[in-house]
């Protein structure tokens, strides 16, 4: 044990995720040999995060405004939403600049062994969101695991009577994966989802 | 590291580090084990979707101190996407496995009836021909009396009167005669008792004729004794959609 605020900072580091009391004293070590300029920096970060971000009246992504960047861009196309689980998803997402629709985060996915069901989610949001007609097109982006399957079935159920276009994420074998070693539920999905080459 | 082989159904996972997943599995020859799946979580992972829950799986574990190893895993059965794709299945399901998880015992304590039970239920669940709030019921039932807490549905639960009685009690353990009935017992419908008695003894025929309201009330007097036997009631349980 260290005496006073050592200790404190090393109980606080091994609080975050990933970080154990090894690893949070080594850290600690790290911040008290480091130059005081960039730990004031990053004590500063870690407050102003806490005060300015919040989560977009909208879709619900990470953000310091009231609106996110996606629902501020006037040039995203209103009709195509895209509805991710965590604000990560739209990240990874936006990496691949395929895509220029809105997003909506629903804050996680439907596990009963947790404790989430619907109600726990941002789905109510979602459906006063698709109310006004403007959307014509939901993309299903959840995971591709059973949480993420369940919620997409879940959301299928609620969207279908409205009307809408609703399309799910293609699942299938990863670029770069060898075949041999797909499992049966991957390569099965590759099958369902195979297309014709000369389209 | 000794390594061993079993076949088992995944109850549940849970994220660690940067792409870890702990994976608990009840496992026919070692009951209930918990092991880590190294890199699971990356998409280009050899373990793929074979260790997502309800898949029923061939095994290579690695010893470890506290938390196992798993190092191949081979589908037998992959149920998860046929159960994940059906909202109510999947509600059921996921109870199911709860109740498998907390039922099951210790650790490496062998429980082969149980995974007997769960495996049977789940192909039964996947079939899709029954409804999955009373395949859950079922399941639940007999979960309970392989855990040594069977119901009584004809006798009076305490004296052994023979019946039909018209008091359930979940602390006496079934229904009761007027003579042992507790302050409290519930006086469920006759076809609600004849309903919890043909899901206990697996008489299909005569469960699936029954009504909406019969099934809606065998299935809270199933939570209730499942509440009562497990001190807290399954959190999966609220969200079962009926």
């Amino acid at each position: 044990m260290y005496e006073g605020i050592v200790q404190d900072l090393i109980d606080e580091l091994g609080r975050l995720p990933g970080v154990g009391p090894k690893g949070a004293q080594r850290i600690a070590f790290y911040l008290l040999d480091a130059d005081p300029v960039d730990v004031k920096r990053l004590a500063e970060v870690l407050t102003e995060v806490k005060d300015k971000v919040r989560f977009c009246s909208t879709c619900g992504n990470v953000t310091e405004e009231e609106q996110c960047r996606v629902c501020r861009d006037p040039r995203r196309d209103p009709s195509v939403l895209c509805v991710v689980e965590e604000s990560k998803d739209v990240v990874a997402i936006e990496r691949t600049r395929e895509y220029r629709g809105r997003y909506h985060v629903l804050g996680g996915a439907i596990s009963p062994i947790d404790g989430v069901g619907p109600d726990q989610l941002r789905v109510r949001e979602l459906m006063s969101r698709l109310s006004d007609g403007a959307v014509t097109e939901v993309i299903l982006a959840t995971d591709p695991n059973l949480e993420g399957e369940a919620t997409a079935t879940y959301l299928t159920r609620m969207l279908r009577p409205i009307g809408l276009r609703v399309t799910r994420l293609a699942s299938g074998l990863p670029v770069g994966g060898d075949l041999e070693y797909a499992d049966e539920v991957t390569l099965g999905r590759a099958f369902e989802g195979r297309r014709n080459v000369d389209d | 590291m000794a390594l061993y082989r079993d076949e088992a159904i995944v109850l549940r996972t849970q994220k660690l580090g940067e792409a870890d997943r702990i994976i608990t599995v009840l496992s026919r020859r070692h009951g209930r084990i918990r092991a880590v799946a190294r890199g699971v979580r990356r998409t280009s992972s050899r373990f793929g979707a074979r260790l997502e829950p309800f898949s029923h799986v061939d095994l290579q574990l690695a010893e470890g101190r506290s938390l196992h190893v798993i190092t191949q895993a081979e589908s037998l059965d992959a149920m998860t996407m046929t159960i994940g794709a059906d909202y109510p299945t999947y509600t059921a399901g996921t109870a199911m496995l709860e109740a498998a998880d907390r039922l099951a015992g210790e650790d490496q304590e062998p429980a082969v009836q149980q995974f007997l039970l769960l495996v049977g239920g789940l192909r039964v669940l996947a079939g899709g021909e029954r409804d999955p709030s009373l395949v859950l019921d079922a399941f639940l039932l007999r979960s309970l009396s392989v855990a040594g807490w069977a119901p009584s549905f004809e006798e009076c639960a305490r004296c052994g009167a023979p019946g039909p009685h018209r008091s359930f009690s979940a602390s006496t353990g079934g229904v009761v005669c007027p003579a042992c009935r507790p302050p409290g017992a519930a006086a469920p419908a006759p076809e609600t008792v004849r309903l919890l008695s043909a899901l206990l003894t697996g008489d299909w025929e005569a469960a699936g004729a029954t009504d909406a309201r019969t099934r809606r009330e065998s299935s809270r007097l199933v939570a209730a004794y499942l509440a009562w036997h497990l001190e807290r009631g399954l959190r999966s349980l609220t969200h079962v959609d009926r």
